[in-house]
């Protein structure tokens, strides 16, 4: 029998019901690569063996009667972010040591509840803070992929980091992630997958631990456009417990692909031409122009004015959100509890004790901003400058631009413990410079691979829609997939 | 704008994370080189412009005032690292 876990799941979907091997199989054939490649790529915190074949059990007995959901018996890797009944959530953080929800999460919920089967509980930056995975209480994922001729081990981006490299290494068919600055698509791209960041209300936020409230969104990472397409699908709805959820229908975004895309107005915004961008970014981007452009797509050069303070005001804005966020990891509730004199000195030495280094800079910086006397300053002033860069992707759009093309990433993944970034935190913050635009103004963008660079590493590009035309960014991604290819690594682990 | 030392301190205590002279000290350094990446923001003219308070323009969602949840005592405290019957255990706030 052919390697199970490197069906897309619209393969394994059709073969699932073709009866040609069982989601038992399915399973055991993901949990048997996840033991096997795990211990070198670190891409679970949590393996949930029963689960899933109790899961896939289940599922099978749904296949024989014809009774299925969309992911009927499709093997799933979940974010440590995502509250899982029972199962180790953690936000891979030592401050929440143990806890286990005794509820689900809408995103997780509606997977299950269309079939999905769940192998466990994937590695991440602590607290969905960091670009690189680096942050993780339980170490550094490592990226599936090496540079030609190297074993140097590499970042696969973060903060999804274990959503990325458990797709791309084949150990899920497919992930849930989460996006507050880039952390779905930075990944995607430094692992050669897919990921969507949907428009900010399209997947519900309950039970989906919080770090910047007003520009987190869950999102999939899936191996091709399609698969991503399914999974976002599943993911979406309206639900009443997050007031955020916007009340509109979920679309079948799997229908958009293939549609074709001309006549489509194409935005190329020269803002993000940044000064020393490598050129294979530049090279790869007209690349992409260049396909859209044979596929009969209308290129457009369009100016977005306030891109480059995109960023600082995102530094301001998520870590004020954090630190009020992260004010419930208190000791006292649930998780890691460090004793005090009393009850300031039990917050103050559980505090110490939980956080990593970055989410301690992060509540550090949310707390200074918002305090007495710089509120003004900091905090109102950035959310002035958010207006601003949502005003510039309204009057593109206004004047009919359909998408918007732009590099996913300044860069190919990097080494871990990249001496550089670990001496400057905003070097490591400038990965986001290309993505957290989209966040600031609640848009949706999706990262597609579309090339490699010299040494053989991937390379994304990252298309932008208007509010909830999530559709037009599958049909527009599916044009760059057929033109580019798709990228696996080779298998060394 | 910058920190000092000081201040450090001061956020720390506001924070609610405990924090040794040297932690301090790194601190100060980091938080600086953020904030003098964001001071930036300062050559936006951005008179007239409103802040933003909600990326998608919607009305808040309102419900029935009726009790759809609870009676999950057992639930809340479940995951506390101390508990006694129904209540969270904390060092005694009160002389």
């Amino acid at each position: 029998m052919t390697d199970l876990t490197r069906l897309t799941i619209a393969e394994a979907r059709a073969k699932l019901h073709a009866k040609d091997f069982t989601a038992a199989e399915l399973t055991d054939a993901y949990l048997a690569a996840i033991d096997a490649a795990n211990p070198s790529l670190n891409a679970y915190v949590a393996v949930t063996h029963d689960k899933a074949r109790a899961m896939a059990k289940a599922s099978d007995a749904k296949l024989a009667k014809g009774d299925t959901g969309a992911l009927e018996g499709i093997p799933l890797g979940i974010k440590d972010l995502f509250a899982t009944e029972g199962v180790h959530t953690q936000a891979a953080s030592h401050v929440l040591d143990g806890f286990k929800p005794r509820y689900e999460s809408t995103v997780t919920a509606n997977l299950w509840a269309d079939g999905a089967v769940m192998l466990g509980k994937l590695n991440m930056d602590e607290f969905a803070m960091g670009s690189s995975n680096e942050t993780s209480y339980y170490g550094p994922v490592v990226n599936p992929w090496r540079a030609a001729g190297s074993n140097k081990q590499l970042v696969p981006g973060g903060s999804s980091g274990g959503s990325a490299a458990a797709v791309s290494g084949f150990l899920c068919a497919g992930a849930t992630a989460t996006d507050t600055g880039g952390s779905i698509r930075q990944p995607a791209a430094f692992t050669g997958t897919v990921g969507i960041k949907p428009t900010y209300g399209r997947c519900s936020r309950w039970g989906t631990i919080a770090f910047a409230s007003s520009l987190d969104q869950a999102g999939p990472i899936a191996r091709d456009v399609r698969d991503a397409a399914i999974l976002l699908k599943s993911m979406a709805s309206v639900d009443a417990k997050d007031t955020t959820s916007v009340d509109r229908p979920v679309p079948d975004y799997e229908a958009a692909i293939g549609r074709p895309v001309k006549g489509m107005k194409v935005g190329i915004p020269k803002e993000y031409r940044m000064d020393g961008m490598p050129q294979e970014i530049e090279a790869l981007w007209q690349k992409g122009i260049a396909w859209l452009k044979e596929a009969g797509a209308e290129i457009v050069d369009i100016s977005l004015p306030h891109t480059k303070y995109a960023l600082p005001a995102y530094y301001i804005v998520a870590p004020a959100e954090a630190s009020s966020n992260l004010a419930r990891y208190d000791g006292v509730r649930y998780g890691l509890r460090v004793p005090g004199k009393d009850i300031v000195e039990l917050y103050e030495n559980t505090r110490a004790a939980g956080f990593g280094r970055e989410v301690k800079r992060r509540i550090m910086i949310g707390t200074y901003v918002l305090s007495a006397g710089y509120y003004d300053a900091y905090y109102l002033q950035a959310q002035k400058v958010r207006t601003l860069i949502k005003k510039d992707f309204e009057d593109a759009f206004h004047a009919g631009v359909d998408v918007i093309l732009t590099p996913a990433t300044p860069s190919a993944a990097f080494g871990i413990a990249d001496q550089d970034m670990n001496a400057d935190p905003v070097k490591m913050y400038l990965n986001d410079i290309f993505t957290v635009t989209v966040n600031m103004a609640g848009l949706p963008g999706i990262a597609v691979p579309a090339g490699l660079d010299a040494n053989g590493l991937p390379l994304g590009l990252q298309l932008i829609g208007r509010p909830f035309d999530e559709e037009a960014l599958f049909q527009t991604a599916h044009v760059i997939e057929q033109a580019a290819g798709r990228f696996q690594p080779q298998g060394w682990w | 704008m910058s920190v000092d030392v000081q201040t450090v301190k001061r956020v720390a205590r506001l924070a609610r994370i405990a924090v040794s002279e040297d932690d301090a000290q790194r601190m100060t350094g980091e938080l600086n080189a953020i904030l003098g990446f964001v001071e930036q923001l300062n050559e936006v003219d951005v008179s007239g412009v409103e802040p933003m308070t909600s990326v998608t323009p919607m009305a808040m969602k309102k419900r029935e005032d009726v009790v759809t949840d609870g009676d999950k005592a057992a639930d809340i405290i479940a995951n506390a690292p101390a508990t006694e019957e129904d209540f969270f255990l904390v060092p005694k706030v009160v002389e």
